[in-house]
């Protein structure tokens, strides 16, 4: 949409929106051109809570960086974990044994599931609506409470470890995870009679930033977002990892690309992931959890990289070995600095409070943005 | 000395409502975040006494004590008297208001005039308040707030005109003794005009979710945004002063004022009982809860609420107690019909809390489309109904349970119209974009 001309030759206002602001989930600073209440233009400044994760990887050894990346979404740590862990182990060509990969994809997914409900919650919250947060928060508590049981953390966890995993999963993990899960289809139906049919939130969300398919692939926007634009995208299906070749779930996509989509596919990924559970912990393989690799990583020199489906879209990892014990360079794409790429185009037009509503879509985070 | 002893009464009571209003609206703000957390599967304040039972005092002293900040462009004068405008007007409103029989300050023959004249005063401290500011969040949640109150103040007026009809009187206690004669509330005689009054009081208060002014998420607090301290609390009290006021209005106009529910039939008499039992069921409650408190401070403190509850169950059932033509008996009206007024002004509040927890929040132009396209027609549409209604019955005599009915039916009938209009307009809308939507999928590969 181009730059329209103020309609009573009025001045355009600046609206400076963070970094300090209740709902710009951080410390994201969004600069806003305003015409009265209308977005004409706006900047994102990032930033603000950069600490140079990728630089400090290159003085640690593999295994002392692994849990630095927890620190990026914490929203999602064990995403985080997952990713950095098959990435190293890709450039060592190691393999985790099967019992590791079914444990890790059971963790990782039970992370996507406390990832969407911290984001539904939140994202509610923006719209006005008080009340799902505390709805989601409840059942958040239950995955951190497993979380917690495996690894004793609860949310930077640091739950794998390369070549496998850090712990042995602990005796009653199938009996906790399927407990959550019994009671999770009626708690997110819970959600939706909250929201979904509200007038006031369909109003709010229906025909707000949208996003088309062809915009959405041309800024490399991946994730949910992608999906909501109609696009069917998931690595878990399009190049599996961990042990998601063994499961069966479907990939929701939506058709207008708006908020409302948004919101119905994240809903419904959080049922797909339900699922994914419960087909996991009805045959986890027994046998060791970690693969061999030595105490010392010095994997040959060369390059690789290896992306997941993390929560917020695809987190990759690119990293560079010249066959000491520390990587030479390691480079992170996080899904939420790139889907924030999108917000200008997704919010011009439309009013102040349609930003709020926006920024809570992308579900972003911005210890990822900034890293 | 002749002459001003008709005053003592009215200033006492003036005084009695100044010094405990700000009370009241940190004890509504306790209530409503124990409604808050009992909503979200919460306790809410736990810490200060028992049950969070001193929280507004701690909260009043902390807001007290705090470095009282003006920022360095802001215009000081207006900045500093901003928030006297607000609450000396919502407070104003409260002394045409009957709570009771005797307890008012002043009958005024054209009180709802003065109500709502005084009450919408309260924008010019918001406004003034938002522009002294000097920044940008308050300028927006101040320009919000007068656009908003100027919108729904029409509706609430006409919503008020309807009742202003039935009862052919200006005066606030007028209009309750007209229900008290007929016996039938004006909500049942005039159910639309409640519910449009209800919606704009909501918006007219800024509670969500009609609170765009100060919309947490978007404008951080509105016209609030760079208030601290006692100046803040000002704010604070004006808006739920003016929670008072409105739900004050609401039960003056339409749910009876001071009367019990079925005041005229002898049958439910027994309802006389409630109020004491009800306190002495509250009394009950704290005596049980008393041993479990942590501390014996704060045993003591249960207990005395404990003991508080049941002096008021004693006043409520002393005039039933005493012979009948004492004097003690002859002030029942006045103890009971404020129990009962105030009794309404709770439920009216419980339902506005209710509302904020359950609903998103609405856009601006979504407020304004439903101010002007929906509730100001259908309050017209409703006016209109009602004076038909009158006009029938008294030119024409038509018996009253035809006339009313068929008033209520038809203005149902505008509403539902409207709401159709309405959802027409929003499908042409969201029709456009899908259209265009279509064109650009058509274009893309789907399903990579």
């Amino acid at each position: 949409m181009n730059v329209e001309t103020t309609v009573l030759g009025a001045d355009e206002i600046i609206l400076n929106m963070g970094p300090q602001h209740p709902s710009t989930h951080g410390v994201l600073r969004v600069k806003l051109r305003l015409d009265g209440e209308k977005v004409v233009g706006s900047e994102c400044v990032i930033g603000y809570l950069h600490r140079g994760v990728e630089k400090i990887a290159e003085h640690r050894s593999y295994q002392q960086f692994a849990p630095y990346v927890d620190r990026m979404d914490y929203v999602a740590a064990v995403s985080n974990g997952l990713g950095y862990c098959e990435a190293v182990e890709k450039l060592m060509q190691v393999e985790a044994p099967p019992r590791a990969r079914v444990i890790r994809t059971i963790l990782t997914e039970l992370q996507r599931i406390a990832s969407h409900l911290f984001w539904l919650g939140t994202h509610a919250l923006d719209i006005g609506a008080l009340t799902p947060l505390f709805y989601c928060l409840r059942e958040r508590e239950e995955i951190l409470k497993i979380f917690e049981k495996y690894c004793g953390a609860r949310l930077t966890t640091h739950a794998f470890r390369i070549g496998g995993l850090q712990y042995e999963a602990y005796d009653e993990l199938e009996k906790d995870v399927e407990r959550f899960c019994k009671d999770f289809d009626k708690r997110v139906d819970e959600y939706e009679a909250l929201l979904t049919e509200n007038r006031i939130w369909v109003g709010r969300t229906k025909g707000i930033g949208i996003l088309t398919a062809k915009d959405a692939i041309a800024m490399g926007v991946t994730g949910p977002v992608l999906r909501a634009s109609g696009v069917q995208w998931d690595l878990r299906k399009a190049i599996p990892y961990a042990a998601y070749d063994q499961y069966e779930f479907s990939i929701p996509t939506g058709k207008n690309g708006d908020t409302y989509d948004r919101y119905l596919v994240r809903l419904e990924e959080m049922r797909q992931s339900r699922k994914i559970c419960l087909q996991a912990i009805e045959n986890i393989p027994a046998g060791p959890i970690l693969g061999k690799v030595g105490k010392v990583l010095k994997p040959p020199p060369g390059e690789v990289y290896h992306s997941i489906e993390a929560p917020k879209g695809e987190l990759g990892y690119y990293i560079v070995s010249d066959g000491t014990t520390q990587p030479y360079r390691v480079r992170i794409r996080p899904p939420s600095l790139i889907n924030l790429e999108a917000l200008d185009q997704m919010i011009r037009g439309h009013l102040v409070a349609d930003v709020v509503a926006v920024i809570g879509t992308l579900d972003i985070v911005l210890g990822e943005v900034d890293r | 000395m002749n002459a001003i002893i008709p005053y003592i009464l009215p200033v006492l009571f003036a005084l009695v409502i100044v010094a405990l209003l700000p009370l009241v609206a940190g004890y509504i703000v306790l209530v409503e975040r124990k409604v808050m957390a009992d909503m979200q599967v919460r306790l809410g304040p736990m810490r200060v006494g028992p049950h969070g039972l001193l929280q507004p005092i701690a909260d009043a002293v902390k807001l007290l004590l705090k470095e009282d900040i003006i920022p360095e462009s802001a215009d000081k004068l207006v900045f500093w008297g901003a928030p006297l405008i607000s609450v000396t007007a919502a407070m104003l409103a409260l002394a045409a208001l009957p709570i009771g029989p005797f307890f008012q300050i002043a009958d005024l023959n054209i009180g709802l005039l003065y109500i709502l004249g005084v009450s919408s005063l309260g924008i010019f401290g918001i406004v003034l308040g938002g522009w002294a500011s000097n920044s940008h969040y308050s300028l927006m949640g101040a320009l919000r707030s007068a656009a908003q109150l100027v919108s729904y103040e029409t509706s609430a007026g006409m919503a008020v005109v309807g009742a202003l009809l039935l009862a052919g009187t200006l005066s606030t206690r007028g209009i309750v003794e007209a229900q008290a004669d007929t016996g039938w509330w004006f909500i049942f005689v005039a159910p639309v005009g409640f519910f449009i009054y209800l919606v704009a009081s909501i918006a007219e208060t800024n509670r969500a979710p009609f609170d765009m002014p100060e919309a947490e998420s978007e404008l951080v607090a509105g016209y609030m945004t760079e208030y601290s301290g006692f100046r803040w609390a000002l704010y604070f009290l004006a808006e739920y002063t003016n929670m008072v006021v409105v739900a004050s209005i609401a039960t003056t106009l339409f749910l009876g004022g001071w009367m019990r529910p079925f005041a005229n039939t002898r049958a439910f008499n027994f309802l006389d009982y409630l109020p004491p039992l009800l306190m002495l069921w509250v009394a009950g409650y704290c005596f049980r809860r008393t041993p479990k408190q942590p501390v014996p401070v704060q045993k003591m403190f249960m207990a005395a609420v404990g003991l508080l509850c049941i002096v008021v169950a004693l006043v409520l059932i002393m005039p039933m107690a005493v012979p009948r033509d004492s004097f003690l008996a002859s002030s029942k009206p006045g103890i009971h019909g404020a129990f009962w007024f105030l009794f309404k002004v709770g439920a009216y509040i419980y339902v506005f809390m209710w509302l904020r927890f359950t609903f998103p929040r609405y856009r601006f132009d979504q407020l304004m489309r439903l101010g002007w396209q929906f509730l100001v027609p259908l309050s017209i549409v409703n006016v209109m109904m009602i004076g038909v209604a009158l006009a029938l019955h008294r030119q024409l005599g038509w018996p009253n349970w035809v006339t009313f009915p068929l008033g209520i039916l038809l203005t149902l009938i505008a509403g539902g119209y409207l709401l159709a209009m309405g959802e027409k307009h929003e499908q042409i809308r969201v029709g456009d974009d899908e259209n265009a939507e279509v064109d650009a999928r058509e274009e893309t590969p789907v399903n990579v």
